[in-house]
């Protein structure tokens, strides 16, 4: 018998050659997710500062986050975009998944390509382009109305976050077996009651990771919220480009951190689903 | 719908004709629930997106107001304001030299953030989508995490990284290295770093899912007649990548050409870009009729893009099968 553990002291193994790795491709890629993740740190380290600085530690505290919690402005905002967001991701769910439904599954017909075009404009277009057109629109209603409520931020959302909302639904639409479906009806289901028994729930998980995404997605607006909004309609990103013109304290941070823990709470469920889905 | 194809396929005693005309029927009555089904979301796609595109196509051919908006009145100034100016004395055209050098810079620094964006996401793409199974998930969530979080977020990340009592300076004065603040923030620079920081993700997730159900026998083929590394990242990798390169390049390209919130906070008030142009136009700039015609040149830039990217990806499409 060979003893291999002598063998390997005298000759260790060469590293075999693999066919998958590229030279420096691996030390790009650690330094691109270092580089993606290192400018976050301070951002979260110093929401936690005890002073006032952004740039010198003076000790751990919750200050922040407690002045940002009782910043009356800080609270407005906060609560304007969840009634947005929320409103207008359930809309634009609602309305894509009624659209996906009506362009998958289906021989193609004609204007399907228009359709497809059209849902898919705001992904598209740039943001600034789709923000001064509403820009444009929503003054001269607002003229002529003397309205300068919420519709206008929430039809504005809804809209952008159609295609968002649209994709996951479809992807799983396509994915689905029709023979489900054509058994229950075979049973002589009404297709109502097919689709609220049989195709509603297979297409749960889709609609779901749909409305997650456009709930973020509208959370997250800053350009078209700013065009849009109305006197005294701040969300919270636009509540925070407004103060990132002024002296930046820690509270800032405070805020951007807590956005941040959502970001990474919804990528977690988010990336649940889409696992159970596959 | 299945129950019509039921009653269709019982009634075989009918005439071929009549079968026809009855699927003809089942055929239409399908296209209309389908077409009355995606109708809401149009409507408000129309109302919210593509129909205010068309009112400013109308606005960009109006004279412009004296206290922003519109007066009903046809010109063309509004155009010709988008590379030409008009001199306030004696009324001659002149190229708007201010102009130009945004759109250059522009058109610059979106090309340079997708060169840049490529060179780092190819080679990330290419590593995720070569881990196992087990760990390459973690990998696309650490790249999808950022692409969640708030663009305004991470740009304000750079800004407290490289400003001049940033992160950076701070500690290069307190090691003495330097004995002022390097001036990185408000500079193209700057904005480049921030862009490519920010639209990164969107390189490496289309490349990734090009690269994901990928072959690597042809890769072993390669090696196994004698090919270098080089040559089969070159002729092998590279080319059946191609989609998800495009795909990213554009994807990046788009947002940095119409970008606002980025320039805005790392250029400055004087590096501005096109997307700031605009905004200019509608405060106070008071130009409604150049922002709008600004807005459709920037717009033609995309389509121009958009064509090419769809042109590109059909070429390789019929490369590769």
């Amino acid at each position: 018998m060979v003893d291999v553990a002598k063998l390997r002291q005298i000759a260790p193994p060469r590293r075999p050659f693999s066919i998958r790795s590229l030279p420096g491709f691996t030390a790009i890629a650690i330094v691109c997710f270092v580089l993606l993740y290192a400018p976050l740190l301070p951002l979260v380290v110093y929401s936690f500062n005890a002073g006032t600085s952004l740039a010198f530690w003076e000790g751990f505290s919750l200050r922040w986050y407690v002045a940002a919690w009782e910043n009356d402005s800080v609270q407005d905002a906060t609560i304007l975009s969840l009634i947005i967001a929320v409103t207008a991701a359930v809309t634009a769910t609602t309305l894509a998944t009624m659209a996906a439904l009506g362009t998958t599954r289906t021989k193609p017909y004609k204007g399907l390509t228009a359709i497809y075009a059209m849902i898919n404009q705001p992904l598209m277009v740039p943001e600034i382009v789709t923000a001064v057109a509403l820009l444009i629109l929503f003054a001269s209603i607002k003229a002529a109305t003397n309205y300068h409520g919420l519709a206008y931020l929430i039809a504005a959302h809804t809209a952008f976050c159609i295609p968002f909302a649209y994709l996951p639904i479809r992807a799983r639409l396509e994915g689905m077996d029709l023979s489900l479906e054509t058994a229950a009806a075979d049973l002589y289901a009404t297709p109502w009651r097919t689709f609220r028994r049989v195709t509603l729930p297979l297409l749960w998980p889709g609609i779901l990771a749909g409305a997650m995404l456009a709930f973020v997605i509208s959370l997250d607006d800053v350009v078209i919220t700013e065009f849009v909004k109305s006197a005294g309609q701040d969300t919270l990103p636009t509540y925070m480009l407004g103060q990132l013109r002024r002296a930046i304290t820690p509270e800032v941070n405070a805020i951007s951190s807590v956005l941040l823990a959502v970001s990474v709470v919804m990528v977690t469920i988010f990336f649940f689903l889409n696992r159970r889905m596959r | 719908m299945s129950a019509h194809d039921q009653t269709v396929g019982l009634d075989t005693g009918l005439k071929k004709d009549q079968a026809g005309a009855t699927a003809e029927t089942a055929r239409r009555a399908e296209v209309r629930g389908n077409v009355l089904l995606t109708a809401p979301a149009l409507i408000v796609l129309f109302c919210c997106a593509s129909g205010p595109l068309l009112i400013m196509l109308v606005y960009s051919f109006l004279t412009a107001g004296d206290y922003g908006g519109i007066i009903w009145g046809l010109s063309g100034d509004g155009w010709s304001n988008v590379f030409m100016q008009r001199d306030i004395f004696d009324d001659t055209l002149s190229i708007a030299d201010a102009h130009i050098s945004i759109f250059w810079r522009s058109l610059k620094l979106s090309v340079l953030t997708t060169v840049v964006a490529l060179i780092f996401g190819f080679p990330t793409a290419y590593f995720i989508a070569t881990r196992p199974l087990k760990t390459r998930n973690l990998w696309l969530f650490l790249i999808t995490i950022p692409f969640w979080t708030n663009l305004l977020i991470r740009t304000f990340a750079i800004v407290e990284v490289i400003r001049n009592q940033g992160v950076i300076n701070t500690a290069l004065l307190s090691f003495g290295l330097i004995d002022e603040p390097y001036q990185i923030l408000f500079t193209d620079f700057a904005i480049m770093v921030g862009m490519t920081y920010v639209y990164l993700p969107l390189m490496v997730l289309p490349i990734y899912a090009s690269m994901e159900k990928f072959d690597f026998r042809l890769v072993e083929a390669g090696y196994d007649l004698y090919a270098t590394k080089m040559k089969v990242l070159r002729r092998i990798i590279l080319p059946l990548a191609k989609p998800g390169i495009v795909a990213g390049s554009i994807l990046v390209f788009i947002p940095s050409l119409g970008a606002y919130v980025t320039p805005r906070l790392l250029g400055g008030g004087k590096n501005m870009m096109l997307g700031n142009l605009i905004e200019l136009q509608f405060g106070q700039g008071r130009n409604w009729p150049l922002g709008a015609a600004l807005s459709f040149t920037l717009l033609l830039i995309v389509m121009a893009a958009l064509i090419i990217y769809v042109r590109g990806v059909g070429k390789s499409d019929g490369q590769h099968g």
